[in-house]
């Protein structure tokens, strides 16, 4: 959604405003806007990419006046109305219409003592093979939806080097729409200063995190003319699944190749014939590796996954996700 | 940083009428909780949490251990989120998939959501004002040095690389250590680990500021 919430390289917004010994809250009902979201969250009410996609949808006059927890209440109650919640009537009056279900006030407040750790496992799930590696030479789509996405303006049809493969992640594009999860692989993808922002930018690259729907091979760096080390990316996933399989999660913190522009790696002698990665080969060569756990199944933990996130107890918790999901490195 | 604040909107000072915000978000919770979607001491404990135990104070003890324990430095570059928790900070939300980016004498970061706020809660708890300003979120990306120059740091000729945090990955700078410190306790250093440090719109104080 090319909205107003999209502010990167924007000009006119003056300088930034920081106040001295902020306060986490500014006001007693921030507080409550603050944990009556996560609660909903944390009782599936919506996920995460819903709540961002209700706070894009705001006008974009009054996304700019209004601070920011007046966003969360107004992103609050608009789904809360939409997924069916609470009634318009009932938010109007501030009363219940209907009887509350019997067992949800016995709840300690949205399973708030409950850490769902599947999002963790979905990320390091490697049956979901990356259509890219470190160091591909990659574009970042040319698109312009009018749905939720994450791909910001200022990288559109930018070109860029996949730096990072951060793991399996639900796709906020789908996600935010009630069309599933669709996992796969998020890269962090730098790209120049002089690329997003031409000759007058500053001379700082960006490291921007990617979906891997958002990318396509760069082909004009494939060709051998331009001296450009990027792979086929659908030859490459084939060529190095077996090892990304056997790589341990830790790895994909792991620094990349010091691949420098220009490089031509002596294998990068590649057919130029090369296609486009796109999602379809890879679905099915998860669906075919994955078995039972192919398409479907997966796309529901991932919505539970991030319907459940936000809501979680700090104090007192020993045992954790991240203990638990690394268990067999 | 201390608990007192310089100024606010006003909006819970005891007898004023309640704005317009207080008084929908009243009707709500009454509402949520008839409905038993929410339970009010189920809200009081986790605005408690996020005031008084998740905060920059966390993040600074991680990196006063990274700076001392080069063993544990690489474990949180490795996998961040679990080196944290080795502190006593669980991952909790917008925790779980974390990454921390080394500031270095040639390389100083900076991190920013173009798109809305997110930031690394586990170790710097609730982001300020200013890092959901439309004003910053513009402006990280394209003009980081002017942006630096706004916060009164200079990085001289030093490659400043932007972190702009679109996905559900959260980054993390440990800032530079600063010059004087080595009899410096790990307790002496974290209180030089300010929280704009760990954004990147700031540096880690010298040592002779400590007391100020």
């Amino acid at each position: 959604m090319n909205g107003v919430h999209d502010l990167g390289g924007m000009h006119g917004f003056g300088p930034v405003v920081r106040e001295q010994n902020e306060p986490v809250f500014h006001s007693e009902w921030e507080k409550r806007v603050f944990a009556m979201t996560l609660t909903a969250m944390g009782r599936g009410v919506c996920n995460v990419d819903e709540f961002r996609r209700a706070i894009e949808r705001i006008p974009p006059a009054k996304y700019l006046a209004a601070s920011y927890y007046e966003k969360w209440l107004n992103a609050l109650e608009a789904l809360l109305v939409e997924k069916g919640a609470v009634t318009p009537e009932e938010l109007a009056s501030g009363r219940a219409g209907a009887p509350a279900p019997a067992t949800a006030a016995e709840s300690p407040g949205g399973g708030v003592d409950s850490f769902d750790d599947s999002a963790i496992k979905l990320r390091f799930n490697q049956s979901f093979k990356p259509g890219f590696k470190v160091g591909d030479r990659v574009v970042a789509r040319n698109f312009n939806p009018a749905h939720h996405t994450r791909l910001p303006r200022y990288a559109r049809g930018k070109r860029g080097v996949i730096r990072y493969d951060q793991g399996v992640f639900v796709f906020p594009d789908t996600h935010a729409h009630g069309q599933g999860g669709k996992p796969q692989h998020v890269y962090t993808v730098v790209f120049e200063a002089q690329e997003l922002w031409g000759p007058d930018g500053e001379r700082a690259p960006v490291y921007l995190d990617c979906w891997e729907d958002y990318l396509e091979s760069d082909r004009a760096a494939a060709k051998p003319a331009t001296g450009g080390a990027a792979k086929p990316a659908i030859r490459s996933a084939a060529k190095t699944s077996g090892k990304a399989s056997a790589r341990k999660p830790g790895k994909l913190f792991g620094k990349a190749p010091n691949k420098s522009s220009g490089s031509t790696s002596g294998k990068s002698s590649i057919k130029t014939s090369v296609k486009i990665a796109t999602k379809a080969p890879a679905r099915k060569a998860v669906a075919r590796k994955g078995g039972t756990s192919a398409k479907k199944p997966m796309v529901k933990v991932a919505a539970k996954t991030l319907a459940a996130k936000p809501a979680v107890k700090f104090a007192g918790r020993t045992r954790t996700a991240v203990r638990k999901g690394s268990k067999k490195r | 940083m201390s608990d007192g604040h310089d100024h606010h909107d006003g909006n819970d000072h005891h007898n004023a009428p309640l704005s317009e915000p207080a008084q929908r978000v009243k009707a709500l919770e009454q509402l949520l909780v008839e409905k038993g979607l929410v339970n009010p001491q189920a809200l009081d404990e986790l605005i408690d949490t996020y005031e008084q135990r998740v905060g920059p104070r966390n993040g600074a003890r991680v990196v006063a251990r990274a700076w001392t324990d080069p063993e544990y430095r690489n474990r949180l570059l490795d996998n961040a989120a679990r080196a944290i928790e080795e502190l006593g900070f669980p991952p909790g939300p917008q925790g779980e998939h974390m990454m921390v980016v080394e500031n270095t004498p040639h390389v100083h970061n900076l991190v920013v959501c173009t798109l809305c706020s997110c930031y690394p809660w586990s170790v710097l708890g609730l982001p300020p004002v200013w890092y959901k300003s439309t004003a910053y979120r513009a402006s990280a990306v394209n003009d980081p040095r002017g942006l630096l120059k706004e916060f009164d740091i200079d990085v001289g000729d030093k490659e400043i690389r932007v972190w702009d945090s679109s996905s559900e990955m959260r980054y993390f700078v440990i800032p530079e250590r600063p010059a004087g410190t080595e009899g410096l306790s790990e307790d002496e250093l974290a209180e030089l680990v300010t929280r704009d440090s760990m954004i990147g719109s700031g540096l880690a104080k010298p040592p002779a500021s400590r007391s100020s």
